[in-house]
């Protein structure tokens, strides 16, 4: 019994760390093929930013294939809310703030202006979400084509709020949410905290471990592993540090990241998602409310849709109308190459971000690189379809 | 060790008489110290023993002794180095590499597995042929793979329509259709992995009377049961298989059904149903004139007219053939079976509408569905995780889940059905087909209903955990849990029911008192030959 716990974490592992190994791989042979630019803090810092966007619609899109869907409009959802967000702060609200607060300084006008922009594009996310999501689960419209018809949609209402136009300026306050930096004292006490967030949760699993009278790991073992946990934490912050800190959308994407795991692991919500994947049937019979579980799950990805719409006219300082154009598809890849099963049943939030952080990484090397947009193409196309010709042959050896 | 000197003091008589070819011809496969294991689990170890040519061979053992391993080892699922030992066919050694499977069928090695492999949108001939369609020129000829179909339904005398969706067709009838796909081929062993755990009797005798038809065109098969009464209708010898180990290969005319089950389980049984101390409450459910539509086909009635109650600490046994509406009544109950409901249900004197399973599992009623793998399990999901499905709820808070105490009471619901498995964090489809029954069962135990339904709960389940299973059944019904228990098998239904409510054609046909009860009457009962009146 006990060296049978123990292989299968040591296997889960194994499994997490062949994708980590297949990035260490990746970033190897960037850094020696851009003559270590690739290594830079300033490159690594970009990277990560260049990812943040991506993520969010990735850690969405785990959920929904989890549960045997799949969602085509996030794409056009993230652009559609990235117009809005434009058009909220360029056109509408500059007028209509500055006659309801006259003596506001500019800069308040500006932050203010950013809240509401928020706001609203959160609600009409939400909104999309809501939309779709009873589409699918009660209507029972399969989701690929509801969503492909909302991709179809939210990219017409793109070109019907832009006018077929780039919408500029957006505000300051909105680029520091996108484009900003922690400042750096700030960091290291993220850091801080983090670790010893860490260290309280490995005590607290032990003495829970004691208390329902499961064996447990030596203490030594449990002290290790989280030290290695907070090394990797002080290490990355540190690094980051070198150039200007931690940019502000990874913080949003790691403050998700972790909510959406604990939602995924810790939760009854979590619990079910899974298991209507794995068998819908089944979990109808156990008494579960399974159009409601995915019905929020769409409610959960149209949300994050609307992060990843406000986070992209930030970082390009304005609308367009090609704004996430194919997203879902890298989406897609991203949980593809996590380890996400698109029969549904298995998949994992942190598989899902480092399938993005290779997808984002191999965009990013190329580039330096100067390849040719249409090589970058190809490559992308060929790593998907390898990774998960590698996860299938790994599957099929295991079992 | 006992083998070999077996075969050599064969040899030894037939050099004497100087005829090597009988002996050579003798055992059509030879198992030679075979062992395979799994993650964390032998499943075999040095197993060893020979099937004579023409022979029915008998294998039992309780859940998860490998029978369904070993066989899958002999019809190539588990290709040859995945396990240790020798497999003689024919005294030709036989190494299944790559598209295993397929090479097993050529040599005329043919499996009924336990859990049924049909494609369920497909039609029966198309099943029965798939992966061998008949072509003309690189094109499937339809009439051609029809007649061939029919033919051979025809010639088993199997009553299954060639063109129905094999979807529409009963569980019992989809595994006769399997059974047609795998006499389709050229046989010369058939493989039966627990066939009749899902059809009715009048199926099991046609099933029995294929199997003596084929052991007179000198097929052998290997035959693997729960029903140990079977062994004794058909076949020639019996290995016992016991936790992976052999121990003993008996002619079954020389031994008894008591003498199997010992050797299964290691120690005598006295008795097959633990006695109650009944004690029968006051009234929790009633059921007037429940009627509902058939899903299926439209029109057609499933269940009619159907009125019992059912009392505190009462166990109601619900007898009937296969495809009577037994199952299509307990999920009309449980809110599951289509829309057209009609009629009344009151719980503890309250009129209630039960329209989805969610709302049975609010008011304390649970189901062990009749089909696991469907309605039951995730089975790609952890054990544990499927016995908390319908229980979370207990563990946790809108926040977070107590993964330590959910943990906790699964391994005890686990430990008291005595699952089989290195852990409860193994994946469930890894179980043996009993042993995931049992995961279905724990799970509704640890939801202490106050009703449960259980649609044939003892379906592929050994003599041992039956016994297990019946005295939980006992115990829940002295604590005041109302059951309703669906069987197939009419001593089970006799040896466990206080009352027994008897079912045809979607009907209710009558409803006996335990003691008046017997075999015969309930037999009369289902088969609707005679009214209640006239019994
Ligand atoms: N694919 C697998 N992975 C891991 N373990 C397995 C796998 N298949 C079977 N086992 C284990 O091997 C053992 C033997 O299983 P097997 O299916 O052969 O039992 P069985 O005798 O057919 O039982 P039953 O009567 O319940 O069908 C069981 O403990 C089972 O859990
Ligand atoms: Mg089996």
């Amino acid at each position: 019994m006990k060296t049978l716990d123990f292989t299968r974490k040591i296997k889960i592992d194994i499994k997490t760390y062949t994708l980590i190994i297949a990035l260490l791989f990746i970033w190897l042979l960037f850094g020696y093929l851009t003559g270590g630019i690739f290594f830079s803090s300033r490159n690594l810092s970009n990277l990560l930013r260049q990812m943040t966007i991506m993520s969010f619609l990735s850690i969405g899109m785990t959920l929904v294939i989890i549960t045997g869907n799949i969602d085509l409009s996030v794409g056009s959802l993230t652009g559609f809310i990235g117009i809005i967000a434009a058009y909220l702060q360029a056109v509408m609200l500059p007028e209509i703030l500055q006659g309801l607060f006259p003596n506001l300084s500019t800069g308040g006008l500006g932050i203010l202006s950013t809240i509401i922009t928020i706001i609203i594009c959160l609600l009409v996310a939400l909104l999309a979400g809501i939309c779709q999501g009873y589409i699918i689960a009660y209507l029972k419209v399969p989701a690929f084509i509801a969503t492909l018809g909302g991709m179809l949609i939210f990219r017409g209402a793109i070109l019907g709020v832009s006018g077929g136009r780039t919408i500029v300026p957006v505000e300051n306050s909105l680029r520091w949410v996108a484009q900003g930096y922690l400042p750096k004292n700030l960091g290291i006490l993220v850091a801080a905290i983090a670790i010893i967030v860490i260290f309280l949760m490995s005590l607290r699993s032990r003495s829970k471990k004691k208390q329902y009278g499961f064996e447990i790991k030596p203490f030594t073992y449990d002290f290790l592993v989280a030290s290695a946990y907070s090394v990797l934490v002080l290490g990355f912050v540190l690094i980051i540090n070198n150039y200007r800190g931690i940019p502000n959308p990874v913080i949003i994407m790691v403050v998700i990241a972790i909510l959406v795991t604990y939602l995924a692991n810790n939760t009854k919500f979590g619990r079910y998602v899974y298991a209507l994947g794995g068998n819908i049937e089944a979990t109808k019979f156990s008494g579960i409310n399974v159009q409601f579980v995915i019905f929020k799950v769409f409610i959960l990805i149209g949300l994050l849709s609307g992060v990843a719409g406000i986070v992209l006219t930030g970082y390009v300082a304005a609308g367009t109308i090609g704004g996430g154009m194919n997203y879902e598809l890298t989406a897609i890849a991203g949980c593809v190459i996590g380890g996400t099963s698109l029969m549904g049943g298995k998949g994992t939030i942190l598989g899902a971000l480092i399938g993005t952080l290779i997808m984002a990484s191999l965009e990013n090397g190329m580039s330096i690189m100067n390849m040719s947009v249409f090589w970058q193409y190809i490559v992308k196309g060929l790593v998907l379809i390898l990774a998960v010709y590698v996860d299938v042959t790994s599957k099929k050896s295991s079992s | 060790m006992v083998y070999s000197i077996f075969i050599s003091e064969n040899c030894k008589k037939s050099n004497l008489y100087g005829s090597n070819n009988i002996l050579k011809d003798e055992y059509i496969l030879r198992i030679e110290n075979v062992t395979k294991d799994f993650p964390g689990i032998r499943a075999l170890s040095n197993v060893s023993f020979k099937i004579k040519k023409g022979d029915i061979h008998g294998l039992c053992g309780e859940n998860g002794a490998g029978k369904s391993t070993l066989v899958k080892i002999l019809a190539g699922v588990y290709p040859h180095n995945t396990y240790e030992g020798k497999i003689y066919f024919n005294d030709e050694e036989i190494k299944f590499t790559r598209f295993s499977v397929r090479q097993a069928i050529e040599k005329g090695i043919a499996i009924v597995y336990q859990e049924l492999a049909l494609i369920p949108e497909m039609t029966v001939g198309e099943n029965i042929f798939l992966g061998r369609e008949p072509e003309h020129k690189g094109t499937i000829s339809w009439d051609r793979l029809f007649s061939d179909a029919k033919e051979i339904l025809k010639k088993y005398k199997l009553n299954i329509p060639f063109a129905a969706k094999v979807s529409a067709l009963s569980v019992g009838k989809q595994q006769m259709v399997e059974i047609a796909k795998a006499l389709s081929q050229e046989v010369k062993v058939l493989i039966l992995d627990e066939p009749t755990s899902a059809l009715t009797d009048a199926e099991i005798k046609s099933l029995m009377e294929i199997l003596k038809y084929l052991k007179h065109n000198g097929v052998t098969c290997i035959y693997i049961s729960h029903k140990l009464e079977e062994f004794f209708r058909i076949t020639d010898n019996i290995t016992v298989l016991r936790d992976g180990l052999v121990v003993n290969t008996v002619k079954t005319a020389d031994t008894t059904e008591e003498k199997v089950i010992a050797m299964m389980v290691g120690r005598e049984m006295k008795e097959r149903f633990p006695v109650r101390n009944r004690k029968i409450g006051e009234k929790i459910l009633e059921v007037k004139e429940l009627s509902t539509q058939d899903i299926l086909s439209q029109g057609k009635i499933a269940i009619k007219n159907i009125t019992f109650d059912l009392k505190k600490g009462e166990v109601l046994g619900i007898a009937g053939l296969m495809g009577s509406g037994r199952s299509e009544l307990v999920t009309t109950i449980f809110g599951e079976y289509g829309k057209h409901v009609t009629g009344e249900i009151f719980l503890e004197g309250r009129p209630i509408k039960i329209s989805s399973a969610r709302e049975a599992v609010n008011y304390g009623i649970g189901l062990v569905p009749e089909d696991r793998k469907k309605m039951g399990l995730v089975l790609m999901q952890a054990i544990y995780k499927n016995i908390s499905l319908p229980n979370i709820r207990k563990f946790s808070n809108a926040l977070s889940i107590d993964k330590h105490k959910e943990l906790n009471e699964c391994r005890k619901y686990a430990d008291s059905l005595n699952i089989k498995t290195p852990s409860l964090f193994a994946i469930t489809e890894s179980l043996s087909g009993g042993n995931q029954q049992k995961v279905v069962i724990a799970k509704w135990l640890m939801s202490t209903p106050k009703i449960l339904i259980l649609d044939d709960p003892t379906r592929g389940i050994d003599v041992g955990t039956k016994y297990e299973i019946y005295k939980l059944i006992n115990q829940l019904a002295e604590d005041g849990i109302a059951i309703i228990m669906i069987s197939s098998e009419l001593e089970e239904i006799l040896g466990m029911s206080d009352r027994i409510l008897v079912m045809h054609e979607g009907k209710c046909t009558g409803i006996l008192e335990q003691k008046e009860a017997t075999q015969e009457k309930v037999m009369a009962l289902a088969t609707g030959t005679k009214n209640y009146s006239e019994v």
